[in-house]
């Protein structure tokens, strides 16, 4: 069991909970505003674009590189960008907070 | 080769030179075929633009036979976004429940219906029709209007042995005039209303922005629909297989259509118009000249797919660019990918196995490459579960 933190545009603050799946599949379950999660998970469109809170960055680990390629090309981006169809929620991810980009 | 394959023709050239030639009706094109190149130029509309002409940034060429710019397609950031935002809304419809629930009652009726017959030509009387009423929930118009949809045939412009036929156009435009005066008059609940009431930049959208909205949307989700449908059956034809393993494990189509939209990639490219000297791949592209995004070479990059020649439906990674990339990826991919995940769901409850009779292969002639983009035609036997 994972509490996951989003904080949307407007600065709304959503904490849900989640024991397996995508961090994108939660947040899309729970209508985050700014998720959208288009291509379903599988790092194609990059709705799902969140920076993690510089504290949980050893939390979430790095992107791969074929991550890293598709938030280059994306608004917004900065050394704490990550999309979270990338992130497979675990206990490790207790306690995250993540700012939704878009 | 097995039928439903879809050949790579571009791999020499994109490992040796990364650059396609094209001549297209004298304007000729650079093909990016490079993934990372293809996404660094869609990315980049300041040097590789998309508001040049009505028509140029289309391949072939679409110059000689409209004046009427596509919106938000050919427009540059940043009215793009303007024009975007009035329409995103509405085109994420399909996420919504009473969508999904019009969308797979067309898909049911469709696949009860095909598994009646003897044999069914899937991309006339199987793929087009589909399109076509699946666009009535796009657009929210009456389902009889797919009636006269379906009646034009497989492109709004082209049409057999003529890639370029203006008149078919000019059949779409006075049809959309029509509609968009009702619209004026009659305000109702469809997607021309809502563009009636729109506004850009502080005024109401003209008729021709109106237009152009509309004939975009028809244009674009037209053939790239109906041979993405067209080459799926023929897949599943040759892999009942890939069948069964939708239905034993639903949570994979979502990746399954990610990853069928990549195969098939259904739009080969789209152009764009260099503003400024610059190079691609030691290519010398000048200003004023043509450049191509070449989307289904490099959905086939090896440098970013395992095997990028064979379909693997629950490809875990999979940064396609079958739906465009950037500002301008593909408006209707939402639509697209929901008719997409319910026809694998629905074709993987009902149909068993799927033999191809016989076919018609559909092949682009884009000059040094010729691509096999579908099927002209494809006869195929559907066949039911509870036989």
């Amino acid at each position: 069991m994972a509490k996951i933190t989003f904080i949307t545009s407007d600065d709304e603050k959503i904490t849900l909970e989640g024991t397996s799946g995508s961090v994108m599949a939660l947040a899309v379950e729970n209508n985050v505003k700014g998720i959208d999660g288009d291509c379903g998970g599988v790092c194609s469109c990059a709705t799902c674009h969140v920076h993690v809170a510089a504290e949980d960055i050893q939390k979430t680990g790095e992107a791969s590189e074929i991550e890293l390629d598709m938030l280059e090309l994306d608004d917004n981006t900065n050394e704490y960008s990550r999309l979270c169809c990338q992130l497979e929620i675990t206990d490790a991810l207790d306690g995250i907070v993540l700012q939704v980009a878009k | 080769m097995k039928k439903s394959e879809l050949p790579d023709p571009f791999k020499n050239a994109r490992e040796e030179t990364g650059i396609g030639k094209m001549n297209d009706q004298n304007d000729p094109v650079a093909m990016f075929l490079r993934h990372k190149d293809v996404r660094k130029g869609a990315h980049n509309w300041k040097t590789f633009q998309s508001g040049a002409i009505p028509g140029r940034i289309v391949v072939p060429s679409e110059v000689n036979i409209r004046d009427l710019r596509q919106i938000p397609f050919e427009v540059d950031p940043p009215q793009h976004a303007d024009y975007r935002a009035i329409i995103e809304p509405w085109f994420r419809r399909p996420l919504e429940e009473p969508y999904t629930k019009k969308l797979s009652e067309i898909i049911t009726t469709a696949i009860d219906e095909a598994l009646t017959q003897e044999s069914v030509e899937v991309v006339n009387t199987f793929a087009l029709p589909l399109q076509s009423r699946a666009l009535t929930v796009l657009l929210n118009s009456p389902y009889s209007e797919s009636e006269t949809w379906i009646s034009w045939g497989t492109h709004v412009f082209r049409s057999e042995g003529d890639p370029l036929d203006g008149d078919k156009a000019e059949v779409l435009y006075t049809y959309l005039d029509e509609k968009i005066e009702e619209a004026i008059k009659n305000p109702s609940g469809d997607l021309y209303s809502k563009l009636v009431e729109s506004e850009f930049e502080g005024r109401k959208l003209t008729k021709d922005e109106i237009k152009g909205i509309m004939v975009l949307t028809f244009a674009g989700g037209r053939d790239t629909v109906i041979n993405t449908v067209t080459n799926s059956i023929a897949y599943f034809a040759e892999h009942p297989e890939s069948l069964q393993q939708i239905k034993e494990n639903p949570e994979i189509i979502n990746s399954a259509v990610e990853e069928l939209i990549r195969y098939f990639s259904p739009l080969t490219q789209m152009g764009r118009v260099v503003t400024q000297d610059t190079q691609v791949c030691e290519h010398a592209a000048k200003a004023d000249t043509r450049i191509s995004l070449c989307w289904a070479s490099a959905n086939r990059d090896e440098a970013v797919f395992k095997n990028p020649n064979e379909v693997i439906l629950d490809r875990k990674m999979n940064p396609h660019v079958g739906f465009g990339f950037s500002h301008h990826n593909c408006l209707g991919a939402t639509h697209a990918r929901q008719l997409m995940r319910i026809l694998l769901k629905t074709l993987a409850e009902k149909v068993s196995s799927i033999d191809i009779i016989d076919f018609e292969e559909n092949i682009e002639d884009l000059d040094q490459f010729k691509r096999k983009v579908g099927f002209h035609k494809i006869n195929v036997k559907f066949n039911s579960k509870n036989n």
